[in-house]
């Protein structure tokens, strides 16, 4: 207790208990910069912290909700659901994480695609859905994957991924592995067809997202400060046993470094993508 | 205890001590004890066969990673006439994890890349313990591209612990290097070949390894993650490594069994290091199976075949 807080008598003190009278999630903390945020102002701000411009991690749904045009919008491959081809068990069984996963999401597996327009343009747009699962991709990401980059050459349009992702899905082990090489291999078949693919890199992509479809961007852009790379830094830390320097991995790193294009904040992620894809598609709308 | 022998071989150290033990008595004396090194043989040889007949997947996993198990080079040795190494990416480095070059097998033209590991210390760091950086997998690539360009086959060798986990690696893009070789391989316009010899381990593996026929060594392993690595995530224990690797299926055997790889090369009693030109023998004569088939087939069919496989990866509900 400091002198100047005994001289003060208690009752005119501000009490920590008072916090209680503020509803639940009305307010929030913006996990950045400290600053208390109204709950609504954030969600109108696409959930960036309008002090810091922090970008907090959003959900798949909300993500193409924000991105595609409201109408039309159609569902790729929303049947698919995982299976457990090995009845994976570890302190718990893989049926049950995926269930509870469900049930915690209402998703019923780590990717959405959808087909939809883009300021009136055809566009084919898919997103990881980080808590489930931590975004890991399994059998069911793969094939949506592919479906969606199967119904972008159908549409004869672009695709545009938004990854959010810890890397691939251990409780799949070689299945999730080889989903690196068939999402790879169907943005080959896009590339060929003359069709544009651009991966948004949100907070974190990393392992075998990273190292597969999520670089292979026509054009590769990420959210500000998004954690991005092959390794996680615990991992690294490990094996280097040295400090990682500040920002190691984080966007403008890899901006830095040319692995990325772009770093484009989320507010201006529709007209800019926008703006790209006119021009990368002018000739084919022409043709 | 002998450290050419893992712990579950132990038994078949003592046996095989005693007979080394026996012979130089048998040299120095004039005694016939012939017979009983011969009986001793025989029974290190059917101890050997009841061990190695009901290995568990953590004890197949110490066996690819043997510290005799025959590697790249060893093979190349044995099954490449005319061998060329081709060096560097031609931007950055030359990365000594992996290895690459032209030579002939079964008088045929192929070009070789896979990983290497070292077998001393010394040659175990220039090696980075078979660890590639960015710049190994661009080599690959380029080797990989002028394969395409003058019709060659590519015959590929798995045995890494995986990409290496670096500050220098990220900040020259080893997911971009890893990816971009998944994305190449794919469309690569001539047959490639890929055998797990040792330790398949994740993306690093996967970066060589986009095939027409995907091979294993019987006793070599292949995983999303080492299984230390997945017992300390999902047990929180790297001491549970082998429940991990019971529950990802990781051998030779299970992956077959799920249909992930096309063919298992069957070891030489005790493994591969027991034997290594036999295992050689085995494994050229795999590979000139393997050509004969993919090398007379019309290159778009080929791709459209690749193509189809790659597909086909993943099992999941219809609803």
């Amino acid at each position: 207790m400091s002198w100047f807080e005994k001289l003060m008598p208690s009752r005119i003190r501000t009490e920590g208990g008072n916090k209680k009278a503020v509803p639940e999630g009305l307010w929030n903390k913006c996990p950045s910069c400290g600053a208390v945020l109204y709950r609504a102002e954030v969600e109108r701000n696409l959930e960036v912290c309008p002090k810091c411009s922090h970008h907090n991690r959003i959900g798949a749904r909300k993500r193409l909700d924000l991105f595609l045009d409201p109408e039309p919008r159609e569902e790729i491959a929303a049947e698919l659901e995982p299976s457990d081809p090995l009845k994976f068990k570890d302190s718990k069984k893989y049926r049950d994480r995926i269930s509870s996963a469900q049930k915690a999401t209402g998703e019923k597996d780590a990717l959405v695609a959808m087909r939809g327009k883009l300021k009136g343009a055809d566009i084919v747009a898919c997103a990881f859905e980080f808590s489930f699962m931590g975004g890991s991709m399994g059998s069911v990401v793969g094939e949506r994957f592919v479906r969606a980059v199967n119904a972008a050459i159908e549409n004869n349009c672009p695709l545009v991924c938004f990854s959010a992702s810890g890397g691939a899905r251990m409780q799949e082990s070689l299945f999730s592995l080889m989903q690196m090489a068939k999402t790879s291999a169907a943005l080959n078949r896009l590339a060929r067809r003359g069709l544009p693919f651009i991966s948004v890199m949100t907070d974190p992509t990393m392992g075998g997202v990273s190292a597969s479809l999520a670089m292979l961007g026509d054009v590769n852009v990420a959210e500000p400060n998004a954690l991005i790379g092959f390794a996680g830094p615990r991992v690294i830390e490990q094996t280097v046993r040295e400090k990682l320097p500040e920002g190691f991995q984080r966007a403008e790193f890899l901006l830095d470094k040319g692995a990325i294009d772009l770093i484009i904040d989320r507010r201006e992620l529709r007209d800019r993508i926008a703006n790209l894809l006119g021009m990368m598609m002018a000739r084919n709308s022409a043709a | 205890m002998n450290l050419d022998f893992l712990d579950f071989e132990q038994p078949i150290a003592e046996l095989q001590a005693k007979i080394q033990e026996l012979r130089l008595v048998g040299s120095d004396n004039e005694i016939n004890i012939q017979e009983e090194i011969e009986k001793l043989e025989g029974k290190s040889r059917s101890l050997t066969e009841s061990i190695f007949s009901k290995l568990s997947p953590w004890q197949i996993s110490q066996l690819a990673r043997h510290p005799l198990r025959p590697y790249t080079l060893d093979y190349v040795e044995r099954v490449v006439e005319d061998f060329e190494e081709l060096h560097g990416d031609r931007t950055f480095a030359d990365d000594h994890a992996i290895v690459g070059g032209l030579g002939r097998i079964d008088g045929r033209s192929v070009m070789i890349i896979g990983h290497q590991k070292g077998r001393d210390t010394k040659e175990k760091i220039h090696r980075n313990f078979g660890m590639p950086r960015p710049e190994g997998y661009r080599k690959a690539l380029r080797l990989m591209k002028m394969a395409e360009r003058f019709r060659i086959p590519v015959v590929t060798f798995i045995d890494t612990p995986g990409a290496y986990p670096g500050i220098g690696a990220e900040e020259r893009g080893q997911s971009e290097a890893i990816a971009r070789n998944l994305w190449e391989m794919s469309g690569l316009r001539t047959p490639i070949i890929a055998t797990v010899i040792g330790e398949g381990g994740s993306g690093g593996a996967l970066a060589i390894g986009v095939a027409d026929r995907l091979l294993m060594l019987e006793y070599s392993t292949y995983s999303v993650i080492s299984p230390e690595g997945c017992a300390s995530i999902l047990w929180k224990d790297p001491e549970k490594a082998s429940l991990a690797a019971d529950a990802m299926a990781i051998t030779s055997r299970d992956l077959k069994g799920h249909e992930l790889i096309d063919d298992i090369i069957p070891e030489p009693l005790g493994g591969a290091h027991r034997d290594p030109d036999s295992m050689a023998r085995s494994l050229r004569n795999s590979l000139v199976e393997a050509l004969d088939a993919l090398e007379p087939e019309p290159l778009d069919r080929l791709m459209e075949n690749r193509y189809g496989r790659l597909m086909a990866y993943g099992v999941f509900n219809n609803g």
